[in-house]
């Protein structure tokens, strides 16, 4: 592979890091699963099991959760690992405005980043600038002037908050719904009132009203943050996501192949009640829930990001 | 005219948009009692191991290659080209293996190395056709009657064989409409 001769830039107008192939590369993700993975065996499950793209991470957000303590991205030796088992699309995370952490994932050739609200927060007041990158960017967001303000800065793809490792799927379903809420109340309103708006939302005007324009944000939008069940899937994807992160729900479960290939299969039919009935039977146990209301403040993730 | 758009996983939305610019009605497949009545079929960008899984898994693999071997028209275009080839370098993966031709998976390099170029289509006129190439392909080598459309810095990036057409590249990205015009040729003709 390293010997491989690249389009090298010289005739053919060729340009690489382009918005077009940034946005592009989430566009081929929709309808599919991205899947959190330790370890390489796991990377090889979730590509066995029809995963669009693996998460590679040292602990998965229960266990982050359960640990406590700074959490950070992951160690490169544990990334380029989970890079040589797979020949799906390979992301990783960096804290929130961490752009240093980023650097590193871009030279180790990762193919996304998550700048993401489960590791600890490096910068309490600024994310990164992720136009200055070559590799795309997803961010969360748990309404739309959080998205628009995440794709101003350059991120590429969006996903809902979610509260991450908790297994409860309440939080995603709250965050899907509000941004969904809002763009169909965008495109409602007067013209006269769209500035209002986005002065309201706090989110940059241009991208307001190109939002309004398509009816959907600019960039594609995927549910995470609690989903751990096949019917998790396509509730969400009938909200309205184009597709889906499942972190701690497959690897803590006590049957991960088979709750990762219902998960993909409940993605792609996610209007199929008869195909979701088949493929939620005999799953074993899901991952262990937590009711998000019993959560102190500072233990919901969510509130990460600004 | 009807042409179907793959929709297991991956870009099957941009395709449809395409479609009904160019005025051709699109239906979205994803099991295979939906494959009847359709012209034509457009196998999308996404992951061609995802696409396997689920062909395998859902019975759609037989199907398909039944319709294209008896002469249903198809366009892959990236995953879409993978899953059409013969031989994939290095994977057992399942696979439609109807046209002629060896490929390499993310043969350009990872996301990073993700580009843009302009490329000489003789078949769609004087006029360069850009391309999109995000994790792409590429054909080393195929044999005949498959045929060469394009190549770039010497790879073989659009083939046809009879009536199966493959872009390692993403047409439906762009706003350039001639390959799906082509392809809606290819089905009329």
């Amino acid at each position: 592979m390293a010997l491989l001769e690249k389009p090298n830039g010289e005739g053919n107008g060729v340009k690489k890091g382009t918005w077009v192939v940034k946005k592009g590369l989430a566009e081929m993700l929709k309808g599919g699963v991205i899947m959190d993975v330790t370890t390489p065996e796991q990377a090889k499950i979730a590509e066995e099991a029809g995963a669009c793209a693996v998460m590679a991470l040292e602990r998965v957000p229960a266990d982050i959760r359960a640990s406590g303590g700074v959490a950070r991205m992951a160690d490169p030796t544990v990334i380029l690992r989970i890079m040589e088992a797979v020949t799906i699309p390979v992301m990783a995370k960096v804290r929130i405005g961490h752009f240093v952490e980023a650097q590193i994932l871009e030279a180790l050739g990762v193919d996304y980043i998550d700048e993401s609200e489960v590791l600890t927060p490096a910068d309490e007041e600024f994310h990164i600038n992720k136009h200055a990158f070559k590799v795309p960017f997803v961010c969360g967001a748990r309404n739309l002037g959080e998205a628009l303000r995440r794709i101003g800065e350059g991120a590429a793809m969006i996903r809902t908050k979610g509260e991450a490792g908790t297994g409860n799927v309440v939080e995603a379903v709250r965050h899907m719904r509000l941004i969904m809420s809002e763009i169909r109340r965008l495109q409602n309103m007067p013209e006269e009132e769209v500035m209002t708006f986005a002065k309201n939302i706090q989110a940059p005007y241009e991208l307001v009203m190109e939002t309004r324009k398509l009816g959907r944000l600019p960039v594609v939008n995927f549910a995470a943050g609690g989903i751990a069940t096949p019917a998790d899937a396509a509730l969400m994807m009938q909200l309205g996501a184009d597709g889906i992160f499942v972190g701690s729900g497959i690897f803590k479960s006590s049957d991960p192949m088979k709750r990762a290939r219902a998960i993909v299969a409940a993605t792609t039919y996610y209007n199929d009640p008869q195909v979701l009935a088949e493929v939620s039977k005999d799953l074993g146990e899901p991952m262990p829930g937590i009711d998000v209301a019993t959560l102190r403040p500072e233990q919901r993730l969510q509130e990460r990001g600004w | 005219m009807v042409i179907g758009v793959l929709a297991l996983q991956g870009g099957f939305r941009e395709h449809i948009a395409v479609l009904e610019r160019c005025g051709v009605k699109a239906k979205e497949i994803r099991k295979k009692e939906e494959l009847d009545g359709i012209d034509g079929l457009i196998i999308p960008g996404g992951e061609s191991t995802t696409f396997g899984r689920l062909m395998v898994d859902f019975g759609l693999l037989d199907p398909l290659v039944n319709l294209i071997k008896g002469g249903l028209p198809v366009f892959g275009t990236c995953a879409g080209l993978v899953v059409l080839c013969r031989e994939i370098v290095g994977s057992e993966q399942p696979r439609l293996g109807v046209l002629n031709a060896r490929v390499r998976r993310n043969a350009f390099g990872r996301q990073v190395d993700s580009f843009e170029a302009d490329l000489e289509v003789p078949v769609l006129g004087p006029e360069p056709f850009r391309g999109v190439f995000i994790r792409a392909p590429y054909i080393e080598e195929l044999w005949p009657p498959a045929e060469v459309l394009a190549t770039l810095e010497g790879k073989i990036v659009a083939a046809r064989q009879d009536k199966i057409l493959v872009t390692a590249f993403h047409p439906e990205l762009t706003t350039d409409e001639r390959f799906h015009r082509y392809f809606i040729g290819m089905v009329s003709g």
